[in-house]
């Protein structure tokens, strides 16, 4: 579904991506994981074309997607799950996933989405007048998830979904992007929490100081030596 | 004072008040999208001034109004592309300079091209005509600035509240970004508020000169300038709060001219821009400072 091939990213002078190529399988979770300031988010950010591209191709159901403007990617069908949530505050719950639809006009449709989003996610049912900043860390990552659904995407990146929430909330996080998965979402998930990201993507690569070291299925790269070292917190055997 | 002459200058006040809160609403749509103090308002007001005088001079004047409106949105519409898009990530100090160019060359183009001499501004009959209520006598456009002005306030808020345009601008207004990201065009919202804002300035400028005969190149700077403290003073980004910002302006200078201190009628404004500023410097229905994030 979508295939990076080379792509390059700077931010002025300073490279952020260095030739970097993977592959996102329709229908499946693939997950990003690295450090710090690696370049998992400008992946993103440059896939959703908020940042532009040096060189290289980002090929969306074959076609070449480098250079389109933000509303058109959004369009064809990428929706993007930001870091930090960036819910709107002032704006009802309601109001925020309204605003996810942006883009379409069939309001029957949309409503019948927001019923979809609500048994979902029974919380934001409950608290579909509050103002999104009144909500706690967790259910405003509902909200964006919610709201990222809304778009109808076929392709959902989500930027460190888990950051800054509780382990318990963070269960029940990843148990919704595998029913947002079955429910036929193709899921770009990027993670500092290398151990839940692995254990529910399908696939992972490894991400260091932009570029791909390592890459095989979730399995696989749970049980390599090297990351259970570097990122699981586990002491390599000597 | 006697009763019919206290109501005779409320009214007065409430009607310069109107001009003022339309022109106010402008600043304060513009700074809540782009944090942009757009100090070419003003002078987009003199224009408009203006226009008027020349298409009124061709046209009979429900042909001229819109031809007004329409040419002021259109200027309004160039100025942010040229002036202000190709700034967009720049500091926002940059934006701001570029705002006071802006503004001088509007004044100086003006200048140029009509000479700093006033013209008289022309009369529309129908605006002109003096009603009777009571005690109370004015023209028309005295009755119908103030009525007029809340009526759009109240068009301006359902808009923001209610449609999906007005959603995009709150989401544009607090994060870039993100409002990015669900598909919205930021240039075309930015584009809209300037509409929306010359378009409110075109018709400030009609009920404020009618009243007043004649349009100098420099006309537009005094009143943008007092416009722009009843924004602050109705707290900067909220619509409501620039009407009821320019009301108070309005009515406060009156009342000061009759009894006898119009030297200080400006003064005042700016009297209270510095006493706003220390006492509550978010304004009357300003944003709170710092949210929850």
């Amino acid at each position: 579904m979508l295939k990076i091939n080379h792509l390059k990213v700077s931010y002025g002078g300073i490279k952020a991506l260095n030739d970097i190529s993977f592959e996102v399988p329709a229908g499946k979770i693939v997950t990003l994981i690295g450090a710090n300031g690696a370049g998992k988010s400008t992946t993103l950010r440059s896939i959703i074309g908020l940042v532009k591209a040096d060189s290289g191709e980002i090929l969306y159901n074959d076609t070449n997607i480098v250079g389109l403007p933000t509303n058109k990617i959004v369009g064809e069908g990428i929706a993007l799950v930001p870091e930090g949530r960036r819910t709107f505050p002032d704006m009802t719950v309601l109001e925020n996933l309204k605003i996810g639809a942006y883009l379409r006009t069939d309001k029957t449709q949309i409503q019948e989405d927001i019923d979809w989003i609500y048994s979902i996610f029974p919380r934001l049912k409950e608290r579909h007048w509050q103002q999104a900043g009144t909500l706690s860390g967790g259910e405003q990552q509902m909200l964006a998830v919610g709201r990222a659904l809304m778009s109808r995407p076929k392709l959902m990146m989500m930027d460190e979904p888990s950051l800054g929430l509780a382990p318990i909330v963070v269960q029940e996080i990843f148990s919704i992007i595998r029913k947002i998965n079955n429910d036929g979402v193709t899921i770009l998930l990027i993670e500092q929490n290398a151990n839940m990201a692995l254990r529910t993507a399908d696939f992972g690569y490894v991400l260091s100081t932009g570029h791909i070291t390592m890459y095989g299925t979730g399995k696989e790269l749970l049980e390599n030596e090297e990351i259970k070292a570097a990122y699981l917190g586990k002491k390599k055997k000597m | 004072m006697s009763l019919a002459t206290f109501l005779q200058h409320c009214l007065t006040g409430i009607s310069l008040g109107g001009a003022y809160a339309l022109i106010a609403i402008g600043y304060t749509m513009v700074y809540g999208i782009l944090r942009l103090i757009n100090f070419a308002h003003g002078d987009l007001f003199m224009i408009a001034g203006y226009l008027m005088i020349f298409t009124l001079a061709d046209f009979p004047w429900y042909i001229a109004i819109p031809i007004v409106l329409i040419g002021t949105v259109v200027i309004g519409i160039v100025i942010e592309r040229l002036a202000y898009k190709p700034l967009r990530s720049a500091p926002r100090m940059s934006i701001m300079i570029s705002a006071i160019g802006v503004s001088l060359l509007l004044q100086n183009l003006a200048t140029y091209l009509f000479t700093a001499l006033p013209r008289g501004y022309p009369e529309i009959p129908y605006l002109k005509r003096i009603y009777q209520f009571g005690p109370l006598s004015a023209s028309f456009v005295t009755f119908l600035t103030p009525i007029l002005t809340m009526a759009l306030v109240f068009l301006m808020v359902m808009m923001i509240n209610k449609t999906k345009i007005g959603m995009a601008m709150r989401a544009v207004s607090k994060d870039y970004e993100t409002a990015e990201i669900m598909g919205i065009k930021i240039n075309s919202v930015v584009s809209f508020t300037f509409a929306i804002g010359s378009l409110l300035a075109g018709i400030g400028s009609i009920l404020y000169f009618t009243d007043r005969m004649s349009v100098n190149p420099f006309s537009g700077s005094l009143p943008g300038l007092k416009c722009f403290v009843a924004a602050v003073l109705g707290g900067i980004g909220s619509i409501p709060g620039a009407m009821i910002g320019g009301f108070i302006l309005g009515i406060g200078e009156t009342f000061l001219v009759a009894l006898g201190f119009s030297t200080f009628s400006d003064a005042f404004t700016f009297i209270l821009l510095i006493v706003m500023l220390l006492v509550k410097p978010t304004g009357l229905f300003g944003e709170k400072a710092t949210e929850k994030v």
